[in-house]
């Protein structure tokens, strides 16, 4: 009994460094400490209205508007730039048949007009969200952010930060032919 | 406060600004409006109680980001809407998850942390007694036992 | 060159620590007094290469040599002098060399001060040490090289966060420092004597200046980054239970807990094992905090640039030096016998009670750190949670009330066993002391919070405790009627440092309870010229001024405070931007007075509706900050009285340090 409670340290020590270290060579491996799953998923989009950015550009969405096929929401901002990183890999997505829906978060109308004019508008809808009112409904923390909603308009996944060429072919399309299915 | 002034001339923008009036205006000019106190002292206590998401371990009430300044608006316009305490708590974490609380709940999760605290001082209480019972001297009260010499104490 | 040159000893310094670790053991082993010796004079020459090397570092930091990528990286042509030093140790690099500066810095202390020591136990305590310090000479060499040279050199540095251009935050690394490491020495005390399988009083003796040491430096290291996030920050809070503090704090109590159960083994040769495993604990838990800073794998405000990579090593450090010492814990502890008896309500007890809840509250922080991680590990990354001040608040202060209410009673025992019938007429008199407080504090302030008037009640009751205490040893120590009341304790500067300290708790109780209980926040706008109102106080905004610092730009404010009775102050809050690192800081106005604190936030400017200027104002009233700072204080003095008496064999390192 007293052999037995003289090891308890040790015992103990050697799972928190086990642990730890685990978690050390996960967060080498990419891992951030910060990035939390969605509450939202397996959740319906939020069916918030947001209103048309601009008059020339096609807008203004919610959530019901998103069902009857797998869609994507991407959350940007004008000012943000791992937004402009990932803008040629939403473009592709959206060039190669996926619907791309946008919420345009704490900008202003004209910057987010001439973003969008500059490097292109990929958006089937771009929803304005100038206070971020409507982010805090889709819980959104930051931008840039990607939704996948299935066909029945169900949040099937959620990405936080730029979509890079890796992410996009790893996670992003098996995500959305999963939600296709 | 680069924030804060961005997202003030954001509400000035926004249509929603003249919807409510000086309602739903930036939280420090609340003294000089109609917000009771009531709402201004529960939305301190609530923020205290949130987490920033994006940020490292501050609550919405001490951090200076976006996110936790639109977080504050909500919370008070969820109180304005005649939303209790709890009642606001389970609208922001329906959307941002547990995580978003600076005090988890009670659930299969957190069982052990929760737990572990009156386990421990259980345990505790237990090993004082019997260490204490261990090392008392049958007749330790006994006149005759040797003190200590002072020079040692 | 010069860099070259502290590179160099550097590794000198690493091959000396190597030598170190071997032969001072060695020379215990055979009992050879030459060998033993020899590990003196290695452990003075191991501190003076890392003390050259340390200041070469520092000589790059003065002139702004930015061929060096640390002060390239941290540093910047423009930046004040004190601020160009404490760049040195405002970063990974530079930090973990201040680190295993101050680890040789105590060998060498122990080498040269700890004479009346015996000889065996202090080869092997230096041998231990070196250990240490091997594998953090190995760990800069290896993976944080402070001396890497830059290629083409660039013509001025990016600067330090401006948030740690502070005088509070210049000081606190090594003052927090010289207390994490410092309880490295504990912690070689501790596995000597479990190899050389002896553990007596004079091991007690030995050990405890050493620890109290630590503790000084730790409280006041602790208090001072306290003390920054309170005037730096500017949200008015003082603690905030971040990873990083709590990293902290988790050895300050174990540290604590070391102090008083050493006290055991000092006096009655008891606890022996508990002790040891107590200062195993206490250092690991240092080297865990070294981890959780700089690993990344916590999220929290204060972390350093952090890398994976380093955190593994430092894991592996962590594996090898607390996994060996716990194994050997394990082996060797059976051997060691406590041999005493004491009753139910004795000194012993007391401090056993002490040692428990200090435990279970430094169990309950450790975690609260951790569990985050332990969940997401158990979950495969599914789960997360967060765990902030409400859970501290409402599992850890809890396990303190009992342990604090203790410290009115647990010196007035005696050794052994506890006379009963005396101590009922000194409680009473302290419970008194605790009602009346209680009472006046309700008269003082209604509103409550009750809960705020029966914790003053607390203070109160220890503060009695402690000076009826205190009172009754004087006076014994006078009429030398010693053996009718079975109090032994001779009134010496250790046991006065005990009573200050304890008095310091009292105090810093007071202060946490007004500061938290009482506080008056208020955040508003203000023009030029405008006055708010909060309780009897009107703050009038009367201007602000544009001006240059150093290395910055500011916005200046001025504001009079006025009392209801019209005696009236001038703050100035000021609004900080730096360019170099395009960041913005608050300069918080406090005045301090002994009842409360103003405090005082100026924030950004806009034009509002009406086209006239400005500007967000946080304004504080925090009740009894300076009683909490006082507390802290008073905890420190009491710990260096304790240090500084002369029967402690080893209390000249110390004064020397300071």
């Amino acid at each position: 009994m007293k052999r037995f409670i003289l090891i308890i340290p040790i015992i103990v020590f050697i799972i928190i460094i086990a642990v730890l270290s685990v978690m050390t060579l996960q967060t080498k491996e990419g891992r951030n400490p910060s990035i939390v799953p969605s509450a939202l998923l397996g959740k319906e989009a939020p069916n918030i209205e947001l209103p048309m950015l601009a008059r020339n550009i096609p807008g203004g969405f919610k959530g019901s508007d998103l069902v009857g096929r797998v869609n994507i929401v991407n959350v940007f901002s004008s000012w943000c730039v791992p937004c402009l990183a990932e803008h040629p890999q939403i473009s592709w997505l959206a060039t190669n048949g996926f619907p791309i829906y946008a919420i345009n978060h704490r900008d202003n109308v004209s910057d987010a007009s001439n973003w969008l004019k500059k490097h292109g508008n990929p958006y089937v809808a771009v929803g304005f969200d100038p206070e971020g009112r409507a982010s805090l409904e889709w819980g959104v923390g930051g931008v840039p952010e990607t939704f996948i909603i299935n066909a029945s308009g169900i949040i099937t996944y959620k990405h936080i930060g730029p979509i890079t060429k890796e992410i996009l072919k790893e996670k992003i399309l098996p995500k959305l032919h999963e939600a296709k299915r | 406060m680069k924030i804060i002034f961005a997202a003030l001339i954001m509400i000035f923008l926004s249509p929603s600004f003249f919807l409510y009036g000086d309602k739903l205006v930036f939280a420090s000019t609340s003294n000089k409006t109609s917000i009771s106190e009531e709402i201004e002292n529960k939305e301190r206590q609530i923020s205290k109680l949130l987490r920033c998401v994006v940020c490292q371990n501050q609550s919405i009430y001490e951090s200076n980001a976006d996110i936790a300044y639109d977080m504050r608006l909500l919370v008070r316009e969820r109180l304005l809407a005649g939303d209790n305490k709890d009642q606001v708590i389970n609208y922001i974490v329906a959307r941002y998850g547990d995580y978003i609380l600076l005090k988890p709940p009670f659930q299969a999760n957190t069982v052990l942390l929760w737990m572990a605290p009156p386990l421990m001082v259980l345990i505790a209480l237990m090993i004082v007694i019997l260490l204490i019972k261990n090392y008392q001297h049958k007749n330790i009260y006994q006149k005759t036992d040797k003190l200590l010499n002072p020079e040692d104490k | 060159m010069i860099p070259e040159i502290g590179l160099f000893v550097l590794f000198l310094a690493l091959i000396i620590a190597a030598i170190q670790a071997v032969v001072p053991m060695v020379g215990a082993v055979r009992q050879d007094v030459y060998l033993m010796a020899l590990g003196n004079r290695l452990a003075v020459i191991q501190f003076f290469l890392v003390t050259i090397s340390f200041t070469s570092l520092i000589y790059a930091f003065v002139i702004s040599d930015f061929s060096l990528l640390i002060v390239y990286n941290n540093s910047h042509s423009l930046k004040p002098l004190l601020y160009k030093i404490s760049g040195v140790w405002g970063n990974h690099e530079g930090s973990m060399l201040l680190w295993v500066l101050i680890l040789s810095m105590f060998g060498a202390a122990l080498a040269i001060w700890g004479k009346n020591i015996s000889p065996t136990l202090k080869a092997r305590v230096l041998s231990v040490q070196s250990m240490i310090g091997v594998a953090f000479l190995a760990f800069i060499l290896f993976t944080s090289n402070p001396f890497l040279r830059l290629n083409p050199v660039p013509s001025d540095g990016r600067g330090l966060n401006p948030v740690l251009q502070d005088p509070g935050l210049a000081f606190h690394p090594p003052l927090l420092y010289l207390g994490y490491v410092g309880f490295s020495m504990a912690f070689s005390f501790a596995v000597a004597a479990l190899i050389e399988g002896k553990i007596d009083d004079k091991w007690g003796r030995w050990v405890r200046p050493w620890a109290l040491a630590a503790w000084v430096f730790l409280t006041a290291g602790i208090a001072l980054g306290s003390w920054w996030a309170y005037y730096e920050l500017g949200w008015g809070g003082w603690w905030f239970w971040d990873p990083v503090e709590n990293a902290s704090f988790i050895p300050w109590l174990l540290g604590t807990a070391l102090l008083h159960s050493s006290v055991v083994v000092e006096k009655r040769e008891g606890f022996k094992n508990w002790t040891v495993l107590l200062a195993i604990l206490t250092f690991s838990m240092s080297l865990l905090g070294t981890f959780l800073v700089r690993s990344g794998i916590l999220t929290s405000v204060h972390t350093f640039a952090t890398d994976p990579e380093r955190g593994l090593f430092i894991l592996l450090i962590l594996f090898v030096t607390i996994g060996g010492a716990l194994g050997l814990f394990a082996i060797r502890a059976p051997i060691i016998k406590n041999n005493f008896k004491f009753a139910p309500v004795s000194r012993e007890s007391a401090l056993l009670y002490n040692n428990l809840f200090l435990t279970i509250g430094c169990a309950i922080v450790l975690l609260g750190t951790l569990y985050p991680l332990f969940l997401e590990f158990a979950s495969n990354g599914e789960s997360k949670v967060s765990i902030g001040p409400p859970y501290f608040n409402i599992t850890f202060l809890p396990i303190m009330i009992p342990l604090v209410a203790a410290i009115a009673v647990g010196p007035m025992l005696s050794w052994k066993r506890g006379v009963i019938g005396e101590l009922y007429v000194k409680l009473l008199f302290a419970a008194g002391s605790c009602l009346i407080t209680i009472f006046i504090v309700l008269i003082l302030v209604p509103e409550g919070p009750i809960l705020a008037a029966c914790s003053m009640g607390l203070a109160a009751w220890i503060a009695a405790g402690c000076l009826i205490e205190w009172a009754s040893r004087i006076r014994l120590f006078n009429s030398k009627s010693i053996t009718n009341t079975g109090r032994l304790i001779k009134s010496s500067k250790s046991a006065n440092g005990m009573t200050l300290a304890h008095l310091g708790i009292a105090i810093l109780i007071v202060g946490i309870t007004g500061a938290s209980a009482w506080q008056k926040e208020i955040t508003t706008s203000m023009a030029i010229g405008e006055t708010i109102k909060v309780n009897n106080y009107s703050l009038t905004l009367k201007k602000v001024q544009i001006g240059k610092g150093p290395n910055y730009n500011l916005e200046r404010g001025t504001f009079s405070l006025i009392k209801s009775n019209n005696s009236s102050i001038i703050m100035h809050p000021e609004r900080r931007y730096f360019p170099v690192a395009r960041q913005a800081t608050t300069e918080a106005a406090i005045k301090t007075t002994l009842l409360a604190d103003f405090y005082l936030v100026i924030g950004e400017s806009r034009d509002t509706i009406d086209n006239k200027n400005e500007w967000t104002v946080r304004f504080y009233i925090n009740p009894m900050m300076f009683w909490l700072w006082l507390g802290v204080a008073t905890m420190v003095l009491g710990g260096l009285l304790s240090l500084s008496d002369r029967r402690r064999g080893i209390s000249i390192p110390v004064r020397k340090k300071a």
